[in-house]
């Protein structure tokens, strides 16, 4: 008699509804729109393709040795010698493995993804900064983008794309963008309100307000978003390697496949570097604005 | 022809903000507006003549900034009208607000607004970055500007260099170099230490000597109001009070308004001319020491104490006005309420 009670009330009370047939429903939609959308599909996997291809096609141009002296002289340029030396090793390290090829293959990726990310996120960003009402549409998408698993982006993706680089860079674009948003309507909403107010007072158009005054005061904490998209993009990639992203991503996964320790050790290390090289620039980058500038020098 | 002048004008805060201006205008008084509503300027009426400094007195939530933002279009009035040199301010298009901002309105603000990242005179420049003047000329200008405040040694230097002072007078050059006829100052020395404000203050009326802009200048501060204004409105929501220092000094309208003149220097304001007294028919003028009729009371103390008789009050072609006593500046300091004294008892 409990027995049944308690079948009944699991069965009508706690859990009155069929399994939900969600998850066909959105499989049928990605259906329709893959066959109805081809033009959209195919265009824009060339274009990342191509993209992909040319950049990679320019960081094995040269022998790594070549690039190794090339990346330090860049983080010379961004931070000073120590970094140098430290990206130098790093780098070295990662030519001294057997995959460096891979490492330039993920960098290729993280490079064009990121960069269409802060493309794309920029623009939102200043418009949601502008209109309360952008605002409120943009924040729950951000907050639904940021807090989905980042495997699951890979399942659309491989239905639209099927299996390939071009996949995991979308996935990536749409994984990394969040912060990019965020921070870039953060920093436009924290301008100084009478530095504001001073453009208007002398009549200043919003246009030229937003790029002479809130667009450089505001681009400290822009930057400080486009490195958290950077190192977004750069753990995205290598989760994309379970779709046949390759790079990276693709030797880690063959590498828990097989359990094979020294495998996932030189992959791993490359990925450590490569986020210390990325994350390095862009504070120098971040370091270098004219606001940020002006705040060191009077320190 | 005024220069600036508004009329009935209201600005409320909050929804219902028309239905409390109109509650305003049938005579409900502030304090019973229903809460959603803020009743920040009420009724202004006033009018400025050109080349005048007028200051806006009042406390904080007295509406002022709320005032002089509208003044410029950078806060749209609930009710009433605003004329800048024979234009309506409410009829304009915002493109138009913009042009007239642009090449008839600067401001000076509270907190500098400098931008951190330019240099004073790239930052001196702004105004005239604005109106798209050519690189050469506006630099040119915006050198004048800083020569003219006295910052010509510190024009590559940043914000974050320069003292809150000199930071100000970046402000109030930046303003100067768009050479506009308006110049309205929101609290523009309120953020300073007061040996620093008295300097800015000093600077002011030394420009304006010279330039003869028409000034709206807020403040909390009664002196400074008395020293830089040549009429001034003491204001809380309404217009309590508008007149010269003087006038609201010896007639104050209300016990608000007598309340707030307790506190000021009366020396520094009062002139030997509103003090003296008039020549008696019987008085002997010749022989006695000549003060002339703008100087303060302040600067009077030394004379009268070194002479043992009346100073003898002469306008600037010399011509005898009045007579001050040293009885006549101890009752010049005494505060004087709305009521009338009441003459104290012989013993």
């Amino acid at each position: 008699m409990i027995q049944y009670l308690r079948d009944w009330f699991w069965t009508y009370v706690w859990n009155p509804l069929p399994d939900m047939p969600l998850g066909e429903w959105v499989d049928e939609g990605v259906r329709w729109l893959r066959s109805e959308w081809t033009a959209l599909f195919d265009g824009t996997e060339a274009f990342l393709g191509s993209m992909n291809d040319g950049l990679l096609e320019a960081l094995l141009w040269m022998p790594s040795g070549v690039m190794i002296v090339l990346f330090a002289a860049i983080a010379f340029l961004a931070r000073g010698w120590k970094l140098a030396l430290v990206i130098g090793g790093g780098m070295f390290i990662a030519g001294w493995s057997p995959y460096w090829e891979e490492t330039m293959e993920t960098l290729a990726m993280v490079v064009v993804a990121a960069s269409l990310a802060t493309l794309l996120a920029i623009p939102i960003g200043i418009i949601a900064s502008e209109f309360r009402a952008a605002s409120t549409v943009v924040r729950p998408i951000l907050d639904f983008m940021q807090t989905l698993p980042a495997f699951v982006y890979l399942l659309p993706v491989v239905m639209f794309y099927g299996i390939g680089p071009v996949p995991g860079m979308i996935a990536t674009i749409v994984f990394s963008m969040p912060p990019g948003v965020r921070l870039t309507e953060l920093g436009l909403r924290q301008v100084d309100h009478e530095v504001v107010e001073a453009g208007q007072a002398f009549g200043a158009s919003p246009t030229r307000i937003l790029a002479r005054i809130k667009l450089p005061l505001a681009l400290p904490t822009i930057v400080a978003g486009l490195n958290q998209v950077i190192m977004l993009a750069l753990s995205m990639v290598v989760i994309a390697g379970m779709v046949g992203g390759g790079g990276l991503g693709g030797v880690i996964v063959s590498s828990l496949g097989r359990v094979d320790i020294a495998m996932g050790v030189n992959a791993g290390i490359s990925v450590v570097f490569l986020a210390v090289f990325l994350d390095r620039i862009m504070h120098g980058l971040a370091d270098r604005t004219p606001v940020a500038r002006a705040a060191a020098i009077t320190k | 022809m005024s220069a600036l002048s508004v009329e009935s004008l209201y600005k409320v805060f909050g929804k219902g903000a028309h239905q409390a201006v109109d509650d305003l205008k049938a005579g409900v008084p502030r304090e019973e507006l229903p809460n959603r509503v803020t009743a920040a300027v009420i009724d202004h009426n006033w009018e400025i003549a050109t080349g005048e400094t007028f200051v806006v007195m009042g406390l904080s939530g007295s509406g002022k900034s709320t005032l002089i933002r509208m003044l410029n279009g950078l806060i749209e009035p609930t009710a009433g009208s605003i004329w800048i040199d024979g234009v309506d301010l409410r009829s304009l298009s915002k493109k138009g607000v913009r042009e007239l901002r642009r090449d008839k309105v600067s401001m000076v603000f509270q907190h500098f607004a400098l931008l951190p990242h330019r240099n004073v005179l790239e930052n001196v420049a702004f105004g005239l970055e604005i109106r798209k003047l050519p690189g050469d000329e506006r630099m040119d200008r915006a050198r004048e500007a800083v020569e003219m405040v006295g910052l010509g040694d510190e024009q590559d230097k940043l914000p974050a260099q320069l003292s809150g002072g000199m930071r100000q007078r970046v402000g109030l050059a930046r303003a100067l170099a768009a050479d506009t006829e308006f110049l309205l100052m929101d609290e523009a020395f309120s953020a300073l230490d007061p040996l620093i404000r008295q300097e800015m203050q000093d600077q002011l009326l030394e420009l304006q000597a010279k330039l003869a802009k028409t000034i709206v200048f807020i403040t909390h501060d009664l002196n400074e109001a008395m020293k830089i204004g040549d009429r001034i409105a003491i204001c809380d929501g309404v217009v309590k009070q508008l007149g010269t220092a003087e006038e609201i000094l010896k007639h104050p309208a209300d016990d608000y308004v007598a309340d707030f003149i307790a506190d000021v220097d009366r020396s520094r304001v009062l002139t030997a001319e509103a003090v003296m007294e008039p020549v008696g028919s019987d008085t002997e003028t010749r022989g006695l020491e000549t003060v002339e009729s703008g100087v303060t009371v302040n600067d009077l103390y030394g004379t009268v104490v070194a002479s043992d008789q009346p100073l003898l009050v002469v306008n600037e072609w010399n011509e005898p006005l009045g007579v001050v006593t040293p009885r006549a500046i101890i009752k010049s300091l005494a505060p004087e309420t709305a009521s009338d004294a009441q003459e104290p008892q012989r013993a």
